[in-house]
């Protein structure tokens, strides 16, 4: 017997609503929200998985659009909480619809990759060459200042070729800060932001536009955050810490260079110089932002749960993913910050 | 015999034959109409359902008003930079997020000489192989060569620009720069340092990315030629050059130019290609082996992360700048061709 074509529609009409109430009542969790900085997002991605396996009734869903469109989307409430490499600043909080909380909740540092034929990795550059390099004031590689320090090794004569982020990003403020506190002419002369006027250099557009223009161009140097240089395995210098010993960027270097600074704050972030004897001098934090009085109780108790397992047991994923977990003291000032949010 | 000269043969983009090409034939008119003007036949109005009409009129109002909301939004969010940079937003050089002070004329410079450098190379290029395809080409490699052509313009620009850094710039800065200075280092232009990427690499890979179009779009001018001017001149004793010099070129010259204008609006909107081989430097140098910027590549560079409203404004306002140079651009190619088409008709 074979139906009608007109009762074979109306079967799978029926099948196609019941799948569909069947496939929703799947999807009965909370879908928290979260958008910002490009530099949070594969250990964010990893850790907001790992939650979602250990709870079934939350998933996050954080989108990397950037830190600047994050903050935007924060102020909006369009989403739960925003993620952002600089915290937000004083014309920004104005614009938030209620007091903000800003939360450290992972750490980076900027690695300084180069390109020299038969030049391996550990090249070492003091603090204030790196400024003279990158204000176009030292421009050869064969530069009595950089030979000075690295007497073993046969620098060529090459024009060096600086290469720095055309896009606006957290890893260019760390760097920029860093710069401007070893040299007054930077400070005075360019400053410290997400962009800047660079004085020399060619632009790449993130880190991945960075590091393939300094694998391309022979006598290039380049600043490119530690996670992408450690997973792609390329070749970065050592640089002179405030205490005088040359350091590689590591996750302990970059924990250590936090460890200085317990009491770390949204109005005190910066640990770029930092005293320690094993510290690498470029590093920052990356921030979370909620609203400490949110008006969805219920959400708000969620978003208050995943950010205080992210700065505790989440902190276990980041180095699986290369990333700097946070130190001790800093995991419980972040707590600290957290348990202000009432909900 | 009218019926060839009559049918439009327009190409695979669309482009419009204009009617001063085949109903304007003198030769054509005294065989098949010997009045002096042409007929203008009137059909008789079928009947349309007003739903018909509120689609048809209610598609092209949408779109209108579509563009003008476009420009209507730029200039309303570009306001708070028009009103702290004025005029000298176009002609001031510093683009400095840190104080502020912005600046659009890097990015109009940079724009303008990678779309020129674009559409130089690629007009002779492009023109150059549409009409091997269109005239000289054997028949059987006609169809080949021009799909695969074509299959050039659907390479996506992304595609390109990694092609651009990774291939392109080490082949510049390698091969053609050190040979271009060698021998003409003594004009401004190829002089400086040799990075492989910089403004002269943007201006071969936009005009890479643009030869299919400016080739496709010549060709189909050139082969809606009609056949019987061709074997006109054929009977006169042309030769084969000399048909495509004397009837081929200047009938088709409005076409083509039409086409390099279409691709130089590809060109000047290029965002992603651009961005990854120009150097991403805004300053200014006479050198074309030195980076540069451009604005399509500010703009998609900069937006994301652009924190001040001031900065968000100023980026704003040179999309609008963009906005109006594709325009003007896109109406004089417009007024030049209509100008051109005049003496055709009747």
């Amino acid at each position: 017997m074979s139906l009608s074509s007109h009762t074979r529609r109306a079967i799978g009409f029926a099948a196609a609503v019941a799948l569909t109430l069947a496939a929703s009542a799947v999807f009965a969790s909370t879908q928290l929200t979260g958008a910002g900085s490009t530099f949070d997002y594969p250990f964010f991605s990893k850790a907001f998985y790992e939650y979602s396996q250990q709870r079934s009734d939350v998933t996050v869903n954080y989108q990397s659009i950037g830190s600047g469109g994050g903050i935007q989307q924060f102020i909006a409430k369009t989403v739960d909480f925003g993620a952002s490499d600089v915290p937000m600043n004083a014309e920004e909080l104005k614009l938030a619809q209620g007091p903000v909380l800003q939360v450290p909740v992972t750490l980076g540092g900027a690695a300084i990759g180069y390109n020299l034929p038969g030049i391996e990795k550990g090249l070492r550059l003091t603090r204030q060459l790196i400024a003279e390099i990158f204000l176009g004031r030292v421009t050869k590689w064969n530069d009595p200042a950089i030979m000075k320090l690295n007497s073993g090794m046969k620098l060529p004569d090459m024009p060096i070729t600086v290469v720095h982020r055309s896009d606006g990003s957290g890893t260019t403020y760390i760097f920029t800060d860093f710069l401007s506190s070893v040299s007054p002419a930077w400070k005075q002369k360019v400053g410290t932001g997400k962009s800047v006027q660079w004085p020399v250099g060619l632009g790449g557009k993130g880190n991945e536009g960075v590091a393939g223009q300094v694998r391309q161009t022979p006598g290039a140097i380049g600043y490119i955050e530690l996670a992408y240089v450690l997973e792609n395995e390329m070749t970065y210098a050592q640089v002179e810490n405030k205490g005088g010993k040359f350091v590689y960027p590591s996750i302990e270097t970059v924990a250590d260079a936090a460890a200085t600074k317990p009491n770390v704050s949204a109005t005190e972030f910066s640990i770029v110089d930092a005293t320690g004897a094993n510290s690498y001098p470029i590093s920052g934090y990356s921030w979370v932002m909620l609203y400490q009085k949110p008006s969805d109780a219920s959400r708000a108790k969620l978003v208050k749960q995943t950010l205080e397992w992210l700065v505790t047991k989440g902190q276990s994923v980041a180095k699986s993913v290369d990333y700097v977990p946070l130190p001790d003291n800093v995991q419980k000032q972040a707590l600290k910050v957290i348990a202000q949010m009432q909900a | 015999m009218a019926d060839t000269d009559e049918r439009n043969t327009g190409g695979h983009f669309g482009f419009a034959i204009a009617p001063g090409m085949t109903a304007g034939n003198p030769a054509l008119k005294t065989i098949v109409e010997p009045r002096a003007e042409p007929v203008r036949l009137r059909l008789p109005r079928a009947p349309r359902g007003t739903g018909f009409d509120l689609c048809v009129y209610g598609a092209t109002s949408a779109f209108l008003l579509l563009v003008v909301g476009l420009f209507i939004e730029l200039l309303w969010s570009s306001r708070l930079s028009i009103s702290t940079f004025g005029l000298s937003f176009l002609w001031t050089s510093e683009w400095n997020p840190v104080t502020n002070q912005f600046g659009a004329l890097p990015f109009i410079y940079g724009t303008i000489v990678s779309s020129a450098i674009a559409i130089l190379l690629a007009g002779v290029v492009g023109v150059l192989a549409g009409a091997f395809l269109a005239e000289f080409c054997p028949q059987r490699m006609s169809g080949p060569l021009s799909f695969v052509i074509e299959l050039l313009a659907a390479v996506p620009s992304v595609v390109y620009g990694l092609w651009g850094l990774f291939i392109l710039a080490p082949v510049m800065r390698d091969y053609v720069d050190p040979f271009l200075q060698h021998y003409l280092g003594f004009l401004p232009i190829f002089s400086g340092t040799i990075y492989g990427v910089g403004m002269l690499t943007a201006g071969v890979l936009l005009a890479i990315m643009i030869v299919p179009t400016v080739t496709a779009i010549s060709r189909d001018v050139m082969a809606a030629i009609p056949q019987t001017q061709r074997e006109a001149i054929w009977a006169l004793g042309a030769t084969r050059w000399q048909s495509f010099q004397m009837v081929v070129l200047p009938g088709s010259r409005a076409g083509v130019f039409g086409a390099c204008i279409l691709a130089l609006g590809r060109a000047l909107g290029e965002t992603i290609a651009t961005t990854m081989v120009i150097g991403n430097r805004p300053a200014i140098a006479a050198s074309l082996f030195a980076p540069g910027y451009s604005i399509s590549s500010v703009i998609a560079n900069e937006f994301t992360e652009a924190t001040t409203q001031v900065y968000l404004s100023a980026l704003i306002e040179l999309g609008l700048l963009l906005f109006i140079i594709s325009v003007v651009i896109n109406a004089l190619a417009r007024v030049l061709l209509w100008t051109v088409f005049r003496p055709m008709e009747g």
